[in-house]
């Protein structure tokens, strides 16, 4: 069957199609679309193959409970965004130590160029940090085929594998060629060795030793696998090393007259890793005196390969400045970087300006915004500490509420950090779904010390900034509060409407000057998925 | 065959659908495809863009390089000249002549359309208009835009409107018939 898929549905596709029993993620752009595509599926099917697919609560608990089904024998998936595989790191790392039974697959899904992320870090330095295996399809049909392919790899070798993509692949479509005879589930069984699974240093010096004793057979297999391809030159002294996405931009670039000077070079294209060390041994042994990297985020492999070969060849890269040391490849940079001129074009227009993203007319982060302002200007000094979700446009005018974002969760504790040092008021500002992924445990570390800290709740009861997933603990949030230990006094709930401005107001002016940990509530339905909700109710 | 489309316009207006109904219309056609879309963050209400390329043979590159677009088709006249740069010299502009403003520094109206019709190879319309005239609701607007780029597209008229009957086809036959009108009544504009 062909069909017309995103790069993230072609993966999660391939997952279905490699008898997936779960999958396991925490909404994260680019990768939402691969959960909500099983979702979808899941969905339309009623019942038949059923895949565990509801968001979990953060990334690590999604690691975690994808460790745990494939301790049962079972494929699971685990999908984030890159800045996610910090969060799951602890058990990322030791998922390599432990092994799997079941296959697991982890997509991590980067942003070079932070389209929607805070900083560009490359997951395939997590792939060599654990020492798994990791792949990095170059286009849809490779996303759905090598999804399987990383399954069946998992379970031969008893390892994680990591998946990465880049924000083109998960957001490109094309047509994909999917299996008429998807594969079954597996059946549920126990590990062979419980020890594997048990990391008291003992055991875990054992695993850790099978798992350096592995790294030859994945070099093998990245050799033999024949995702990874050579291609000789007819003058092979200029040779090209090129990764996923970015044999795309260097084939259609190669594919112009004017590429003379790199037409006939020798090209060797990676989407297996670690690196197939033979391939680039023949590489050099064939001629190559100059090899251009051309990889997609940092460079992983330009600095590898400087151990590899022998020091008169020259390695030229985003290293060397052939290619911009940040941001996204384009065809136009590896253009340049084969020294092709630009192609004939109009001149960029001087009336055009910058129309950033803005909240939405009518959203309630707006609205708590205003009430925030007010208030705040009535300090000497206040310090809002924001957080990750659509809310962290209050940073952009008209608002310009917020003096701090970092990452998941930072409001609550660099406010409390700062009310240590003597600040206030220290106000954290943090969406629902963001309170609960990583915001609840600062809030403990608050309760602990009884800071004198205001935790501003921006409840929309849902993961807006990711296009409106469940958020997990909608409804519950009071009750979390009190059960971590925030005075009952001190939870107050407000609905972020203009008609409200001065209660609003006033319960902020009450709880910052409460000498304490105090949690405001602003609560009101994001206006996306009310409109979404208002539409499914009028059919 | 080859067309490299960029599709235009600001977060929320609906040039996905664009997008949509000339992907089903060349995938019928049996041409290859390769579309990249920009999600997340920049469609609240920023600038959007999407890369849209047809072929006879494979497509490489999921993104357009500068100076290979044939056609930029935009829901705003702005950011159609926010993409110039990456049009061919004898590519097209097709863009609806309504602007968005939702920023406080929007440029001369005039100037905006004065330039894109500085542009030998443009199509400059009233989206909005022509699709309350076809009896289509204002959302139609994006149809009208399409119908209106269909001369440069290298796909049929009739194939672009089956295209459309079944991209719409589980809607109903009354939002079929609205799209199709709008579609129509772009396309007429445009020849015109």
């Amino acid at each position: 069957m062909k069909h017309l898929l995103l790069g993230d549905e072609a993966i999660a596709q391939g997952a279905i199609d490699a008898g997936l029993s779960g999958v396991y993620a925490y909404p994260g752009t680019p990768s939402t679309e691969i959960t909500e595509y099983i979702q979808m599926q899941q969905a339309k099917s009623k019942g038949a193959n059923p895949i565990f697919c509801r968001w979990a609560a953060n990334e690590k608990t999604a690691m975690e409970a994808a460790l745990g089904m494939a301790y049962m024998g079972k494929r699971a998936l685990v999908c984030m965004k890159h800045v996610g595989m910090n969060v799951c790191a602890d058990a990322f790392m030791n998922a390599a130590i432990t092994g799997v039974n079941g296959g697991l697959v982890v997509v991590a899904a980067d942003d070079p160029s932070m389209h929607s992320s805070q900083n560009e870090q490359d997951s395939r330095f997590y792939g060599k940090f654990a020492m798994i295996p990791a792949v990095e399809p170059s286009n849809q049909q490779e996303a759905y085929d090598m999804t399987q392919a990383a399954f069946d790899l998992s379970e031969k070798m008893h390892t994680p594998v990591l998946l990465r993509v880049t924000t083109r692949m998960a957001h490109s479509r094309a047509v994909v060629e999917t299996t008429d005879n998807p594969k079954a589930q597996n059946a549920m069984s126990l590990p062979e060795n419980v020890q594997h699974f048990i990391l008291l240093p003992a055991f875990a010096k054992r695993n850790y030793a099978e798992l350096v004793a592995a790294q030859s057979e994945f070099v093998r297999l990245s050799e033999t696998c024949g995702h990874n391809r050579y291609v000789k030159g007819t003058r092979p002294a200029r040779a090209i090393i090129t990764c996923g996405i970015a044999y795309n931009y260097v084939m259609e670039v190669l594919h112009h007259k004017d590429a003379d000077e790199w037409r006939s070079a020798s090209v060797l294209k990676i989407t297996q890793y670690p690196l197939p060390e033979a391939m680039i041994r023949q590489m050099v042994r064939d001629g190559a005196k100059e090899i251009m990297v051309v990889e997609e985020g940092q460079p992983v492999v330009e600095e590898l390969l400087r151990g590899m070969v022998p020091s008169d060849v020259r390695i030229t890269g985003r290293l060397s400045d052939a290619l911009p040391r940040m941001g996204e490849l384009s065809p136009d940079s590896v253009r340049k970087a084969f020294g092709m001129q630009a192609l004939a074009t109009p001149e960029a227009d001087s009336l055009v300006v910058s129309r950033p993203p803005a909240l939405c007319q009518g959203c309630g982060h707006r609205d708590m915004y205003a009430a925030l302002n007010e208030v705040a200007r009535e300090y000497e000094q206040p310090r809002i500490f924001g957080d990750i979700g659509c809310y962290t446009l209050g940073a952009l005018s008209p608002f310009h509420a917020i003096h701090a974002c970092v990452e998941m969760g930072a409001s609550v504790t660099m406010a409390k950090g700062a009310a240590d040092a003597g600040q206030h008021p220290a106000i954290a500002v943090i969406g629902d779904s963001t309170f609960t992924h990583s915001g609840m445990t600062g809030l403990l570390d608050c309760v602990n010390s009884n800071a004198n800290v205001v935790v501003l709740i921006s409840d929309n009861l849902t993961t807006g900034m990711t296009g409106g997933q469940d958020s997990a603990g909608t409804g519950r949030l009071e009750q979390i509060c009190y059960g971590v230990g925030v005075e009952k006094e001190h939870v107050r709930v407000v609905v972020p409407l203009p008609k409200n401005m001065e209660e609003i107001k006033q319960v902020l002016r009450e709880e910052i000057d409460y000498k304490g940990t105090s949690v405001v509530i602003a609560r009101r339905e994001c206006i996306q998925t009310l409109k979404r909700h208002l539409k499914q109710a009028k059919k | 065959m080859k067309k490299n489309i960029i599709l235009a316009g600001v977060g929320g207006q609906g040039i996905l659908s664009i997008a949509t109904v000339i992907g089903e219309a060349a995938l019928a056609e049996g041409l290859y495809l390769k579309q990249a879309e920009v999600h997340g963050m920049s469609q609240r209400g920023g600038d959007v863009q999407s890369n849209l390329r047809l072929s006879s043979d494979p497509i490489m590159s999921d993104l357009i390089e500068k100076g290979d677009a044939d056609l930029i088709i935009s829901l705003e006249p702005m950011e159609a000249l926010r993409y110039v740069s990456y049009l061919a010299p004898d590519g097209w502009i097709v863009t609806s002549s309504v602007p968005f403003v939702n920023i406080p520094d929007y440029p001369n109206l005039d100037e905006v359309l004065g330039h894109v019709k500085a542009f030998k190879n443009h199509v400059l319309l009233d989206v909005e208009t022509l699709a309350k005239e076809a009896g289509a609701p204002q959302q139609a607007a994006n149809m009208v835009l399409l119908g209106a780029a269909i001369p440069m597209l290298g796909i049929d008229h009739d194939k672009m409107i089956a295209g459309v009957r079944r991209v719409f086809a589980r809607k109903g036959d009354a939002v079929v018939d609205t799209n199709v009108a709008a579609v129509e009544a772009g396309y007429a504009a445009s020849k015109h």
